[in-house]
């Protein structure tokens, strides 16, 4: 890999860092998370495909990181697809527990 | 004249030349050549009498927990004492034995062999995987006999967070943690080993099944250990610092911990039966002395267990206050496993169809398997289906179903396997009408055993009670008679391996009529088994494998 | 099968039968292409174990960030956005180079591989520093995981200090080693010590250079928060007197429960509407089981990056003991390659810790 490749990569990944840093301070809502972890996203691929050299790779390991990201997925997908299902069964609990006294530790529901 | 009518011991002294002089096993000797070996057929060995003590070990409690039950009430165990002796059976079997049982013993010792390669990969990781396992065993003891550890070998939170067990959760926790790496590192060094150091011709459907087995069992070990890991890396920090992720004290969701921990353990399940269908496939094909029916459904299978096992997991959380959309999506996606599993039954009967059957005891073992896994598997489907495991769950038919799963289908299948190889890795034949006699032991012992437990289930006996009502005091008793046959039946087969080893004769390099590559090694193989990489065909055909009484084994004849 | 015997015997004698095998090169792969491949994959599945190991601590963040929002905006205000961007610089940095050092190794430049591989240690220490600063920074405001969170309370006096000098200790201790070893290699006049030694002697020095920029930097973000509670202090709340009364590390107690309850009821909006306002942590959200479970996530995903930093600084010394030997060449670099794999994966990752964690408005 040629040292202007190694350069370039590396102020790229450094002006991507002070972009994140700026978008931050502005108020995007929803979009904001979404946005960051683009550029997070632009940023890692950069750091695997030059520094991991994985563009010049076998394609197999390519293979073996990119399916790892896909159990990820599946495991984040279902689990956090089912966390969000049962979660009104927890708020409805946990409104009928705050409307007794002294009940603490349950503010789920906000 | 067929291959049947031979007989498989061989009434010849059997020292052929075959028998070599020098052997990995007297390749050099002190108590240091071993500790400190890089040889992977040393280090399945060292496997090989760490996993059969555990599996001692966790037989013991087993015993403990039938011989417990057989009165309804006022069982010789207090109540405390039963939860630690039901815990430790279940984590013993589970994290000491079945898991490293077929891949790290077996597998370590053949796979090199069968690939025609000098060593692993990595000999230096598969050493240190082995004291990695050792380390693991010594803290699991350490939570065993210290303080008792009672939160069954699941560590459910919040219970595990509440026990007052904390030193007994937090070293079986790191245990675990070990063994995971052990684990790991096993599957990783395997699949590596098997990707980069084929031998010239062997295409990847030229491969033997156990190691597509083997490979497929590594992929899990390599996808799902990891998530174990960092599950009970948090349940120590939960324990150590509160830091509440899993405590609903501090808002935390149990119901998560679930989620981590059955992403690994559902596909942990396949680690364990994955390895077993390998060796079944093996010993079909070279005891029916026919090539192997549908060798490629039997390799796409193995793959597609390995990763069908990662959409299921959720069926064990029926009933912990799942969302209702996402069991059904689980319970749909549980049938999915049975497919390729069913594959591989059919593609076994299909190998024994015209074939010539040796019925000695290793095929007689793998006759068991096929007929236990099958109803293992079979009614893995109630309990897959959503309606019926709300009843079901956490009762003796889920007990009974994964025992005829991990027991009577992997446990027999390395029995199986153990002796099938045992000439190989010993250099000495077992008797084998004994042998024999031990399979049938174990096969009546086992249904004796698990078969009450499905009627027990049905009827609603709850699992893990230490009391239960009287009226089904009499299939536990059953239960209890049948484990103790079991026992017997593997004392026996212990015996007889035992026996083989002082009183044995030398085993021919191909007493089976094998066509892979282990069976061109010597008995026991050399210590760097090959000079150079052979050049390997079909690890299946038969042909020109034929019977020669002066060795009293199978030589290739031109 | 006599061949076979043959071979047991000849193994005996090694070097007979190894003649074509370079000393690099183990005796169970054929080549060196072999030896590189496999070792290469090898590394890349441990980086899926990895990936797979992170990735349930990310499950618990992206859990617990939709189901509670506000106690994420609420918290993320105590981490220092600066401190965050310096060390993700000081990462990439290291990554650049890591990536150079392979390149030096593969064109046998012995000389700049150590320098590069110093370098990157030295990040690395740097990096620790500034965690350092950041770990000890919040201990003192009394942000610990879990049930030993203690609610905030603005312009409340600080907790103990002392922790950034107990956590300086071992790099203390390490650093006066690798004096000593440099002042030891300086007096034998070996080459090879110097190279060892001096690269270590600067990941130390690198260390409290971290541990320094992170001061100043904490310093002045504190300055500039306590100019923003005087500004509010003359605009007192109702609300904000109240908590003032109650002492740091209690949560509401009981007969304040109804408060507590009334703030549940609120919406997000109004509480975010409120905090602003007030500029003081809302009561719903400042407590264990809260704010708590925020922190507990944070220690969890950045403690369990910085033990794999720690891990890789033990490896890159290996090989720098290595390179100092001028082991590698272009036919025998995989090691320095698969420690770089292993090396931009620690910095993969703290791509995605800084915005999740840091950078929450």
């Amino acid at each position: 890999m040629p040292i202007w490749m190694l350069l370039a990569v590396f102020f790229a990944l450094l002006i991507l860092t002070g972009l994140t840093v700026y978008q931050s301070q502005f108020d995007l809502g929803n979009a904001e998370i979404w946005l960051s972890l683009t550029i997070a996203t632009v940023k890692a691929a950069l750091v695997i495909l030059f520094f991991m050299h994985l563009l010049w790779d076998k394609p197999l390991n390519a293979i073996v990181i990119l399916g790892s990201l896909i159990f990820v997925a599946l495991f984040l997908g279902f689990t956090l697809m089912d966390a969000e299902g049962y979660r009104e069964n927890l708020i409805y609990k946990s409104t009928v527990k705050a409307s007794q006294p002294g009940a603490k530790g349950d503010e789920i529901d906000n | 004249m067929s291959v049947a009518d031979r007989p498989i011991v061989s009434p010849a002294s059997g020292e052929g030349a075959a028998y070599p002089e020098h052997h990995f096993l007297n390749h050099t000797s002190g108590f240091l050549s071993w500790a400190l070996t890089l040889d992977h057929k040393r280090i399945g060995l060292m496997y090989l009498v760490g996993v059969m003590s555990s599996f001692a070990l966790g037989g013991m409690f087993a015993l403990m927990i039938r011989l417990h039950l057989w009165n309804f009430k006022d069982g010789w165990l207090s109540n405390q004492t039963y939860n630690q002796v039901f815990t430790l059976h279940g984590a013993i079997m589970v994290f000491l034995f079945i898991i490293p049982s077929i891949p790290a013993a077996l597998g370590n010792f053949l796979l090199p062999i069968m690939l025609g390669t000098k060593d692993v990969a990595f000999p230096r990781l598969n050493l240190g995987s082995f004291y990695l396992w050792v380390t693991g065993l010594v803290l699991f003891l350490t939570a065993l006999s210290i303080t008792g550890l009672d939160t069954g070998w699941t560590f459910y939170t919040p219970y595990s967070i509440e026990t007052q067990k904390g030193g007994a959760v937090l070293a079986a926790t790191f245990g675990v943690f070990v063994l995971g790496f052990s684990s790991i590192f096993t599957g990783l060094n395997f699949i590596v080993t098997i990707n980069t150091m084929r031998p010239p011709g062997m295409t990847w459907f030229r491969m033997p099944l156990f190691l597509w087995a083997t490979y497929a069992t590594s992929i899990i070990q390599v996808l799902a250990t990891p998530v174990l890991g960092i599950t009970v890396l948090l349940l120590s920090a939960e324990r150590l610092l509160g830091i509440g992720i899993f405590d609903p004290k501090l808002n935390g969701d149990p119901v998560t911990f679930q989620h981590f921990f059955w992403f690994y353990s559902h596909p942990a399940v396949y680690i364990m039966i994955l390895p077993a269908m390998g060796i079944i496939s093996e010993l079909m094909s070279v005891h029916c002395h026919k090539g192997i029916f549908g060798y490629r459904m039997i390799a796409y299978s193995s793959v597609a267990i390995a990763l069908f096992g990662f959409l299921v997991w959720g069926h064990h959380m029926f009933t912990s206050g799942m969302a209702d959309v996402t069991t059904i999506v689980f319970s749909a996606l549980t049938f999915t496993v049975s497919i390729p599993s069913a594959i591989k039954v059919f593609n076994w009967l299909g190998t024994m169809y015209q074939g010539t059957v040796s019925l000695n005891t290793p095929m007689l073992y793998a006759l068991a398997f096929i007929f236990l896994f099958t109803i293992g598997g079979l009614t893995g489907l109630p309990l897959g289906a959503l309606a019926l495991d709300m009843h079901m769950h956490d009762t003796y038919f889920v007990v009974a179903h994964f025992h005829y799963v991990m027991m009577g289908g992997t446990l027999v299948a390395f029995l199986g396997g153990l002796f099938h190889w045992w000439p190989k890795m010993t250099g000495k034949m077992f008797n084998d009408n004994v042998g024999m006699i031990s399979a049938a032991i174990v096969f009546v012992g086992f249904n004796l055993t698990f078969l009450p437990q499905f009627v027990l289930g049905t009827r609603g006996m709850p699992r893990r009670y230490a009391t239960y009502l009287e009226e089904f005091q009499d299939l536990h008793r059953l239960s209890t008679i049948g484990s103790l046959t079991l026992g017997i039946g593997l004392l026996v087969a212990l015996l007889v391996l035992l026996h083989s080893l002082f009183y044995g004769r030398r085993a021919p390099t191909n007493p089976w009529g094998g066509a892979t590559l282990e069976w061109v090694c010597s008995s026991p193989p050399p210590h760097d088994n090959f000079a150079t990489a052979p050049t390997v065909g079909d690890p299946y055909d038969f042909n020109g494998i034929e019977y020669d009484a002066k060795q009293g084994g199978y030589v290739k004849k031109a | 099968m006599t061949a076979i015997q043959e071979t047991a015997h000849e193994s005996e004698h090694a070097q007979d039968h190894h003649h074509d095998h370079p000393a690099w090169l183990a005796h169970h792969f054929d080549d060196a292409e072999q030896q590189f491949d496999a070792g290469k994959l090898g590394m890349w599945l441990f980086l899926v174990t990895e990936v797979l190991f992170f990735s349930g601590m990310f499950c618990a963040y992206s859990l617990y960030r939709n189901r509670d929002p506000q106690v994420f905006e609420f918290c993320s205000r105590f981490l220092n956005e600066k401190l965050g961007a310096i060390n993700t610089g000081v990462l990439l940095f290291s990554s650049l180079t890591m990536a150079w050092a392979v390149r030096a190794a593969q064109l046998k430049q012995h000389k700049l591989l150590v320098g590069m591989l110093g370098a990157t240690l030295g990040c690395a220490a740097m990096f620790l520093g500034v965690k350092a600063v950041e770990y000890s920074h919040k201990w003192e405001l009394g942000l610990f995981p879990g049930k030993f969170y203690v609610s905030q309370i603005p312009g409340a006096a600080h907790g103990e200090h002392g922790y950034l000098g107990s956590l300086c200790i071992v790099p203390l201790i390490l650093t006066i080693i690798a004096g000593v070893y440099y002042i030891y290699s300086l007096a034998t006049m070996s080459k090879f010590h110097q190279q060892v030694a001096g690269p270590i002697l600067v990941a130390g020095a690198c260390f409290f250079g971290g541990v320094q920029l992170g001061r100043i930097l904490e310093a002045e973000e504190t300055t500039h928060h306590a100019a923003e509670h005087a500004a509010h202090e003359h605009s007192p709340g109702a609300s904000h007197d109240h908590s003032q009364d109650h002492s740091a590390g209690e949560l509401l107690p009981e007969k304040e429960g109804g408060e507590v309850i009334a703030l549940g009821h609120k919406s997000i909006e109004d509480v975010k509407v409120m905090s602003e306002e007030l500029k003081t942590p809302d009561a719903s959200v400042n407590q264990k089981s809260m704010a708590g479970l925020f922190f507990s996530i944070y220690y969890c995903m950045t403690g369990v990056h910085a033990v794999h930093i720690i891990g890789g600084m033990l490896v890159i010394t290996w090989l720098i003991v290595k390179a100092a030997r001028e082991e590698f060449h272009d036919q025998y670099f995989g090691p320095v390659d698969n420690v770089g794999l292993y090396w931009h994966l620690v910095d993969f990752i703290w791509i995605y810790l800084f915005p999740l964690l840091y950078l929450i408005t």
